[in-house]
């Protein structure tokens, strides 16, 4: 099967591999997927508390090439956006900007649910409203 | 030096290089002898049938066998569907339980799953850590209704070798037929099927240097004297056991194989397994927490399969695909993510599963593409750890088995 020209742009030169302090109360991880499924995603975005506005995000994927590619390109969206925007981005969304086949769509609903988890780590580390769960797959 | 862009190929157990010798002798078979080699009254069809007798003497004298006991068929899958359906139906009044393993190809697995609509009954022998099957179950699982025994000889994605003579004595002693899909062995190390007691033998072509589209079946006429039912009807051919015109170009050229392998397989297997322990030492000294799978002391001389812990198979090939052929343990083209049934047979678990490559060396691997490839696996696993959130937690030291991970 051969992968898309953006697929493997993000997986030769993935965007903000890397890790954040999860010890700071500004930054939320979500880490979704398990290792016996072949896909573990953590993503991770740090907050500006006083906008509510993402000002880094980093992840570290285990998955094949389409799920490396999904996590990169998730925080790269991610960086800039506010919570509630952030909230928006739909599993299809990257579907369509990667070219990803229905064979991959769950590495898709894989980021979104890392980018959910995130958000909602951060929410709760800092005693606000949980706005959304990960959804279950 | 090597320049990329180069082309290393490690996947022969999925299909080797036809060798140039082969198609040399295949080239007349076209066009200046395209008799049908069932042609009995002109010379076209003389020298076409002249030419698949010779090549089914150099098959026979590669298994040490009668050229009568070799039945050319499409490939191996071919084979295995007519040794076990045809042996189910022509023993079918004497019993209807098959014993096979679970760690056979599928061209075995699911035609043996096939027979059970039809009433058979079919036992899965289990296999240890290390890809062998334990000879006491098999023995205890014999019973009065068994009529056949199918072991591959050696396994294609470890490469592990299975007891072939001990199963051999097994079902001599409690008069079973012995089947064996010996698809990854025949031409590659010995495989003579009347020394170890096995009555059918199911092997290919493109698996040793010789073109696609031609296999055979061997079936034992001595003692015991056994018949398959013909699995297509048609003219007959192949003593009435498989109808249809003879590929006699592939067939000419399967018996090239034959005869070369027959002559080169010992140097062949020397070479390689010498090089496939350097790319073995070589990746395992050179990566942390590298798993070789399968039995090292019985398997095949140039096959090796490696699990790199914390790094998923298919995008650690997608490190270095555009260069290396190798087959990964992860099938990652579905939702379920299923690893490899045979890995996990072997009792990995699924993280390893997804962790595992295959390397299949050839008659044409030299030196110097092994040296590339562990240069391109090496980049490709350190930056897959790289990237690999359970190899950075398993770094600082936790404990994965206590991660709760949110299963999808």
């Amino acid at each position: 099967m051969a992968y898309s020209e953006k697929v493997l742009e993000h997986f030769q030169h993935p965007k903000n591999v890397g890790t954040l302090d999860k010890s700071k109360s500004t930054v939320g991880t979500g880490l979704v997927g398990a290792p016996e499924c072949g896909d573990v995603m953590r993503l991770q975005i740090e907050v500006d508390p006083s906008t509510q506005t993402i000002i880094d995000a980093k992840f570290k994927t285990f998955g094949c090439g389409s799920a490396i590619a999904s996590s990169s390109l998730a925080t790269e969206w991610l960086k800039g956006k506010t919570i509630e925007q952030a909230l928006t981005i739909d599993n299809m969304d990257i579907v369509e900007e990667l070219a990803l086949p229905p064979v991959k769509i769950h590495c898709s609903v894989l980021a979104e649910d890392a980018i959910k988890g995130a958000i909602a780590d951060y929410q709760s580390k800092n005693g606000i409203a949980v706005t959304a769960m990960a959804a279950s797959h | 030096m090597i320049k990329e862009p180069i082309r290393v190929y490690l996947d022969n157990n999925s299909t080797t290089p036809c060798d140039p010798r082969v198609v040399d002798t295949m080239v007349p078979y076209f066009y200046q002898k395209p008799g049908n080699s069932a042609s009995r009254n002109h010379p076209f069809g003389w020298e076409a049938e002249e030419g698949v007798d010779y090549a089914r003497e150099q098959i026979a004298a590669l298994l040490k066998v009668d050229p009568k006991e070799i039945i050319f068929t499409s490939g191996a899958t071919e084979s295995d569907n007519l040794a076990i359906k045809g042996v189910f139906e022509m023993y079918r009044s004497k019993g209807n339980h098959i014993i096979t393993v679970t760690t056979e190809h599928k061209a075995v697995l699911d035609t043996c799953d096939k027979l059970t609509e039809a009433g058979a009954e079919i036992t899965y022998l289990k296999v240890a850590e290390d890809g062998l099957i334990d000879l006491a179950e098999l023995e205890a699982a014999i019973k009065s209704t068994t009529i056949l025994v199918s072991v591959m000889w050696a396994n294609n994605e470890t490469g592990v070798i299975q007891p072939m003579k001990e199963i051999g004595d097994i079902c001599e002693k409690h008069g079973v037929l012995f089947m064996s899909d010996a698809t990854q062995a025949v031409g590659k190390i010995p495989t003579y099927p009347k020394e170890i007691g096995v009555h059918l033998l199911a092997f290919t072509s493109h698996k040793m240097y010789g073109p696609k589209g031609v296999g055979a079946l061997y079936v034992s006429r001595k003692s015991p004297r056994v018949k398959v039912t013909a699995q297509m009807d048609g003219g007959g051919h192949e003593r009435g056991m498989r109808s249809g015109t003879l590929n006699v170009p592939g067939i000419v050229g399967f018996g090239k194989a034959a005869e070369i392998a027959r002559l080169e397989m010992n140097a062949d297997a020397e070479r390689l397994s010498k090089l496939r322990d350097r790319l073995e030492h070589e990746l395992t000294s050179r990566l942390e927490e590298c798993y070789i799978n399968g039995n090292v002391d019985h398997r095949m001389p140039h096959v090796t399969n490696i699990s790199f812990k914390h790094v998923e198979g298919e995008g650690l090939m997608m490190t270095f695909n555009q260069n290396i052929a190798v087959s990964s343990g992860s099938a990652c083209t579905s939702a379920s993510l299923e690893p490899s049934y045979v890995l996990v047979a072997l009792g990995l678990g699924d993280d390893l599963a997804h962790s595992s490559i295959r390397f299949s060396l050839g008659r044409f691997t030299t030196d110097e593409e092994v040296d590339f490839a562990v240069e391109k696996l090496v980049a490709g696993v350190n930056h897959m750890r790289d990237l690999s959130p359970i190899w950075e937690m398993y770094k600082e030291g936790v404990d994965l088995n206590n991660v709760q991970w949110s299963e999808h």
